[in-house]
């Protein structure tokens, strides 16, 4: 896979958090594995990750939760 | 508002000769918020359970810490109480404050909160008790107004810490208040947006009586020490030993951990190679002596209170380390161990409980730090150290 922008991997991970809502709970490092596992590492880094889940969470698309742990959920306003 | 209930178990509380949390909750009663309180913990010495659950998705947006969820189950009974929140705040590094902040700090809660604070919670961090969710933004903007910030909670690195330090102390071997400062402005991300697989506490001390208890807490202990020989001013010893407040020998002498310390009645020897820093002689005879000139920090990794596992004690991962800004080298390794932890760290594991479930040799490797004798535990009885002891020393 090519070189990608945040934006798309924050696009990535928002359809993640969307499939695996309901079913299972995801960290950020869960987060950043799955998508250096997809898009691979060379494309996609732990920093890259780390912007992608600030522009989920501040443009209010993600939200944190604590269940047990800290967990990067949609928000109950979208589910 | 609820009405008023008798509350016989809790006032029982207020009967002993000792200050109580029930009297203190009852001055601030007027609220409504507080009433209920006090009739849920009423309902909970009766059930002899509790009747809080917490967590869940509330906070400020962006932020994945400070808030803590406090929901009361028993909300129709109690509704004033049914959300009870918590709200950690970044304390100052050394909790120095004017009365001006505390009232400033003080009001804003009065106006969105229950009034009731904690200062200051087991992380050191101010403690709001008592907000509903539909309060948190309003608080949280008029706390930055005031100058704080949100603290840490949840899996991330939790407010830093530290004691006074140079501020009060003579003993500090650091500016642990300078360190605690850059510390918490340079890793604000990993504060505020939890990317941990669990709770990491950075705890520093200005000098080995360790006033903030960072060995015993702290996933990463920064703790003042010194290089070079206790410094000694042979007057003020035999001003002690002249006084009489002191038996040198017994409560001195013969305390010492390392037994490195001689006294003929009228002079005082200490064998600097073989001591421990404990700082026992130095807190028993503060005017005679003081901590060396060559001064810096241990940095020790793993420390951790009972929660899921058993307590941990750090243990020592670089046994010197000169403490002054920019602080590369220590934030370099804090960023190997999180780096490190963080890929490979089970769900809920704290750094202290991955180092023993991969072995120290193999987490030192990883981090890209040499093993050394002092990481050892009393090198001097391990069977697996090679020790050759000095003449007339056992």
């Amino acid at each position: 896979m090519g070189s990608m922008t945040v934006e798309q991997v924050a696009e990535a991970m928002y359809a993640l958090v969307k499939e695996c809502h309901g079913k299972r709970n995801l960290r950020a490092t869960d987060l950043t594995k799955a998508m250096i596992d997809k898009i691979g590492a060379e494309s996609c880094d732990k920093q890259m990750c780390k912007e992608a889940i600030r522009l989920l969470v501040d443009g209010g698309r993600c939200t944190y939760a604590y269940l047990g742990g800290s967990y990067i959920v949609l928000p109950p306003e979208t589910c | 508002m609820t009405e008023k209930k008798p509350t016989p178990l809790l006032d029982n509380l207020e009967a002993g000769p000792w200050p109580s949390f029930v009297k203190e909750l009852k001055k601030s009663a007027k609220s409504p918020m507080v009433q209920d309180l006090l009739g849920v913990l009423e309902r909970s010495y009766e059930d002899k359970m509790g009747h809080w659950k917490h967590g869940g998705l509330v906070g400020v947006r962006g932020y994945g810490g400070g808030v803590i969820g406090r929901y009361n189950e028993l909300a129709r009974e109690f509704p004033d109480a049914a959300e009870f929140h918590t709200v950690r705040i970044n304390q100052p590094a050394g909790w120095f404050y004017t009365s001006d902040v505390i009232r400033t700090l003080c009001d804003i809660w009065e106006r969105h909160g229950s009034g009731l604070t904690n200062f200051h919670g087991a992380t050191g961090d101010i403690i709001f008790l008592g907000a509903r969710t539909s309060e948190i933004e309003a608080v949280f903007g008029e706390l930055i107004e005031a100058g704080f910030d949100l603290g840490g909670s949840g899996s991330c690195l939790r407010t830093p810490s530290c004691c006074c330090g140079m501020a009060r102390c003579e003993w500090a071997c650091y500016d642990t208040m300078a360190l605690t400062y850059d510390l918490t402005q340079t890793f604000q991300d990993e504060l505020h947006r939890p990317s941990f697989p669990y709770k990491f506490k950075i705890k520093s001390s200005g000098c080995p009586n360790d006033c903030v208890a960072a060995i015993a807490r702290a996933d990463l202990s920064i703790i003042g020490t010194w290089r070079d020989d206790i410094q000694v001013d042979r007057t003020a010893v035999t001003q002690y030993a002249a006084g009489g407040q002191i038996d040198i020998a017994a409560d001195v002498v013969a305390r010492c951990p390392a037994g490195c310390m001689t006294w003929d009645g009228r002079s005082i020897g200490i064998d600097n190679e073989s001591c421990v820093r404990c700082m026992h002689c130095i807190n028993a005879m503060p005017k005679a002596l003081a901590p060396g000139k060559d001064r810096g920090a241990t940095v020790l990794v793993g420390g951790k209170a009972t929660i899921l596992g058993g307590a941990l004690l750090s243990s020592v991962l670089v046994p010197f380390l000169r403490m002054e800004p920019p602080y590369d080298d220590l934030k370099e390794l804090i960023r190997a161990i999180w780096d490190l932890w963080g890929d490979h760290g089970k769900n809920r594991e704290r750094v202290g409980e991955f180092i023993q479930r991969i072995g120290l040799g193999n987490f030192l490797e990883q981090i890209g730090l040499d093993p050394q004798p002092e990481m050892v535990a009393q090198p001097r009885t391990n069977p697996y150290i090679s020790y050759e002891p000095k003449e007339g020393r056992p």
